[in-house]
């Protein structure tokens, strides 16, 4: 594109353009912040390169290419379930009427709020042989041991596939939920007026339409399933998450562990990918979708189908929320003094604030960079900004591992520059406190916020920003005054998403913070790795209920604003 | 909701992250004694000791919980660091903390005096402050009396009937490491492959679950360590685990030698810390026989320090021999053992 310089009016030019800002004050800060969120992983690429490779002869005979396998199949089969649940359950709750389906809407966004972890710990106890379903099983058949009967393991791949699906297709359903009601409106419209059935509409029009969106829903949930490392190893599911571990913490080598981390985010790398490529799609897509506003009347389910369609629905939603707060919830019940303990209320308000902050933390960083890329308009920043994004990939231990070396780094250098000149020790200023969650979060997070502000900003007219500019609005007030407000549903989205997976982020939190430091998550460790995860019920049930309420606010204002979120 | 009220929420809830963040200033040095500990055990486990230190003493504890990292973690922190005590359990551990440099050497009377030379570090970098024995779980109901050595976990007539957690648990691994040093690399693979074929599942859980295992049949036996019974026995919080402790019985496996594999919980001094003393006199307190004796009554481990006695609920277990194989030893091999748990599929279960 051409670049205007000097005081040109927009109005007098023949193609109204704006200005690029290449060398801008915000387009500075861009980058210093991309640099920021790409530490860990810079720190972490330096500490695989240090390695000697000593830790590869095992790892490449023995252990990748199991692992490799397993991820793969795991990621597979979790993307199909999700997509499957999640698509279904929009188009059901969008295009029919049948009993419950306004409690549904909202309820199936419910398991967000059930950490993987936990999910996994719950649906053993629900499922495995001495559950009571299994026991049900045994006292209806008459059978005395596991040898007597076959029941599928939920110790294998696809029992993992099976527990990360129950808690992760929100972001399938939350995305194509979205699609189904704003996309392709039109021309389901024009399908439907030529007498098309709806299932001809979904199948024919509706699904190619939202194709991106639920690649990009789909990517979430994969990145979200490659970082876990909690329900892989309490299933026994070896991933490549599973050893980088093994190879850090039982075979003593932080740098083969950093090399399969780095290993796994090609892997990343290639989803990010495929998700870019599918919002370019969508934005094609969405740019005449939020004139219609006439919704057409929703089919009304006839018979068995009615009670059938709220069964369907009803069961993910079930499995992903009800089996975890049954389980915690009949541990809670026998420890309700625990609800008072003054532990378990600092815990609560530490999760709280830590929550908070790095919920605004990640919006203004996604913000800073999302702006960036549009005002540069460089093919480079855009790819860095999409580059900063990887954390969320990472195992959080190991990404919060890359952050505590360099931020201890700073902490130790400031410290004997502030000695050296003022004789004042400043200590470790960052790991030292939980500043370094809140950063670590925020960091991690970040993805989630980029995504759903980039996709609110997709939805609004390109040209929206642009016409206050051409009003003689610099770049700042024209977000200020249009963009922002204009976005803040999307931003709110981007919040309560990252306010929710920090509730619920474990591995990094346990790993940076200070002394007396408790989140509600590593309350819940602290106890339940001695094999007691009954001590850490109450907390367990806190977790979700407090990521709960923003979900429940969020499933809300998506219906209520079905045009302008997301 | 309208998103006029979410927006005046969202600045509300802002400002206070903001505050937040403010009110996050690390803690300034306290004026009172402290000692800060980093521990891989979890705080609960070791809160009776620590709460008769702080009476006997008046020296505050600060107890820092993490499982994954510890070591790195104060690497990283470096001169900076908090750290005056490091808690460990698993001896692997305890030589993984000096190897990284993390430790100093302490020369302390009081402690060599009630320590023997077997249970810490030659050069004063750890000390083993309470030892567990890696035993079996037998069913009551299926298993006789007669005794099990380690090496029989791989004879066929246990096909099926065997449990444990996960090959990769420090634990398992240190027990893998001891076989290492009894019969060398070659027959304990053999020997891990066989237990690998008598399993009656993929290696899962904790310790405790395979007590449960087995009172609901999955299996007859299982690997654990001698303190989950104890606190199975006496949890009154969830009765459910009394019973499975009720359906099974300790058997101590022995090596060739008559011995069972014991594994050691530690303690080492802080390279860089900040209160020395202080930390110098929890070593010395925890190594001393009231200490041991309260780790015993309460955590049902049992006291290195020889004369001392177990609780009664761990003495009902039956004698324990213990393996007389240095610790050093046992710790050396866990690379060689890790890999071997990868080579042999031992966490893909039985069927593979």
């Amino acid at each position: 594109m051409t670049t205007l310089d000097g005081p040109t009016r927009p109005q007098l030019a023949p193609a109204p353009r704006v200005r690029r800002e290449r060398h801008g004050v915000v387009f500075f800060i861009a980058l210093a912040v991309c640099a920021m969120v790409l530490l860990p992983v810079v720190t972490l690429a330096g500490i695989a390169l240090s390695g000697t490779g000593e830790a590869w002869p095992h790892l490449a005979s023995t252990v990748l290419p199991r692992a490799t396998l397993t991820t793969l199949h795991l990621l597979a089969l979790v993307a199909v379930l999700t997509a499957v649940t999640g698509v279904a359950c929009a188009w059901l709750v969008v295009a029919y009427e049948f009993p419950l389906r306004k409690t549904l809407a909202w309820a199936l966004v419910l398991p967000l709020a059930v950490p993987p972890y936990l999910a996994a710990y719950a649906f053993a106890e629900f499922f495995l042989f001495t559950g009571p379903v299994q026991t049900l099983w045994r006292s209806l058949f008459g059978f005395q041991s596991a040898r007597d009967y076959w029941f599928p393991d939920l110790r294998s791949t696809g029992g993992a596939a099976l527990v990360m699906s129950c808690v992760l297709y929100p972001y399938v359903y939350l995305t194509a939920r979205v699609v189904f009601i704003m996309q392709g409106r039109n021309i389901a419209d024009v399908a439907r007026t030529l007498g098309a059935k709806p299932s001809t509409v979904f199948r024919r029009i509706l699904l190619p339409v939202s194709r991106p969106a639920i690649v990009a829903g789909v990517a979430l949930v994969l990145m979200e399933t490659l970082n876990d490392f909690g329900a892989s190893e309490y299933l026994g599911v070896r991933t490549l998450t599973l050893s980088v571990f093994t190879t850090w913490l039982n075979r003593g080598s932080l740098e083969g562990a950093a090399q399969i981390a780095m290993l796994m985010l090609v892997l990343v790398f290639a989803l990010l990918m495929a998700e870019q490529w599918a919002r370019r799609r969508q934005r094609f897509h969405s740019a005449r979708a939020t004139h219609m506003k006439a919704r057409p009347p929703r089919v009304q389910l006839k018979g068995w189908k009615g009670p059938a369609a709220t069964l369907a629905v009803a069961t993910p939603m079930l499995l992903g929320f009800g089996i975890p707060i049954y389980v915690f919830g009949t541990y809670a019940l026998r420890r309700t003094h625990q609800f008072f303990d003054p532990a378990l209320a600092r815990a609560f308000v530490n999760s709280l604030t830590t929550a908070l902050a790095a919920a605004v933390l990640a919006v203004v960083i996604a913000l800073l960079l999302i702006n960036a890329a549009r005002v540069a308009r460089s093919r480079t920043v855009t790819l860095a900004t999409r580059f900063a994004m990887i954390g969320y990939a990472l195992p959080g231990t190991i990404m919060a591992l890359g952050l505590l070396f360099s931020l201890a780094r700073f902490d130790n250098w400031l410290d004997a520059q502030m000695r050296e000149w003022f004789d004042v020790s400043t200590g470790l200023l960052l790991t030292g406190s939980a500043t370094a969650i809140v950063l670590a979060c925020s960091i991690r997070f970040l993805a989630l916020a980029e995504g759903a502000i980039r996709s609110g900003l997709e939805k609004l007219p390109p040209n929206i920003d642009e016409a206050a500019r051409s009003l003689g609005r610099s770049s700042l007030q024209s977000a200020a005054s249009v963009t922002i407000p204009l976005l803040w549903p999307a931003i709110f989205t981007a919040g309560v998403l990252v306010f929710v997976d920090t509730i619920k982020e474990l591995s990094a939190t346990i790993l940076l913070r200070p002394f007396g430091f408790n989140t509600l998550a590593t309350f819940i460790y602290e106890n339940a790795s001695r094999g007691m995860a009954q001590d850490g019920a109450v907390a367990a049930l806190l977790v979700i209920v407090t990521a709960l309420v923003p979900v429940v606010l969020l499933s809300g204002a998506l219906m209520r604003d079905r045009d302008a979120m997301m | 909701m309208s998103f006029g009220n979410a927006r005046a929420a969202s600045s509300r809830l802002a400002l206070a992250a903001i505050a937040a963040g403010i009110a996050y200033v690390p803690f300034a040095a306290q004026a009172d004694e402290v000692v800060n500990i980093y521990s891989y055990r979890q705080p609960a486990l070791i809160q009776p000791a620590l709460d008769a230190f702080t009476a006997e003493t008046g020296i505050r504890t600060e107890i820092l919980f993490l499982d994954k990292g510890l070591e790195d973690r104060i690497a990283a922190e470096g001169t900076n660091s908090p750290a005056d005590v490091i808690l460990t359990v698993d001896i692997a551990r305890l030589t993984t903390v000096k190897e990284k440099g993390v430790t100093q050497a302490l020369e302390d009377e009081t402690v060599n005096a009630n320590l023997p030379a077997e249970y810490r570090d030659p050069e004063g970098h750890w000390f083993g402050i309470t030892k567990r024995a890696r035993v079996l779980y037998a069913s009551k109901e299926r298993v006789g009396d007669e005794p099990i050595t380690y090496a029989e976990l791989a004879d066929p007539k246990w096909k099926g009937k065997i449990c444990m957690r996960s090959g990769q648990h420090d634990y398992n691994l240190a027990l893998f490491s001891a076989a290492i040093s009894h019969w060398g690399a070659e027959k304990t693979e053999e020997w891990l492959t066989g237990l690998k074929n008598n399993l009656a599942r993929k290696p899962d859980g904790g310790d405790r679950p395979q007590a449960k295992a087995i009172m609901a049949g999955e299996c007859d036996i299982a690997l654990g360590n001698t303190y989950y019974v104890g606190l199975m026995q006496t949890n009154e919080k969830d009765p459910e685990e009394k019973e499975w402790a009720n359906a099974i019985k300790v058997v101590f496996p022995t090596f060739e030698n008559g011995g069972s594999h014991v594994n050691v919980s530690g303690v080492a001094l802080a390279k860089n810390a900040p209160n020395r003393d202080n930390a110098v006199k929890l070593i010395q307190f925890l190594s001393s026989p009231e200490a041991q004796q309260i780790q015993a009554e309460q955590s049902y481990e049992y006291p290195v320090q020889p004369g001392l006695e177990a609780s009664p609920v761990v003495q009902a277990f039956g004698e324990l021999n213990a393996d007389t194989l240095s610790l050093a030893e046992i710790a050396a091999n866990r690379k060689a053992a890790s890999e071997m748990v990868d080579r042999v599929g031992l966490d893909d279960g039985p069927s593979s």
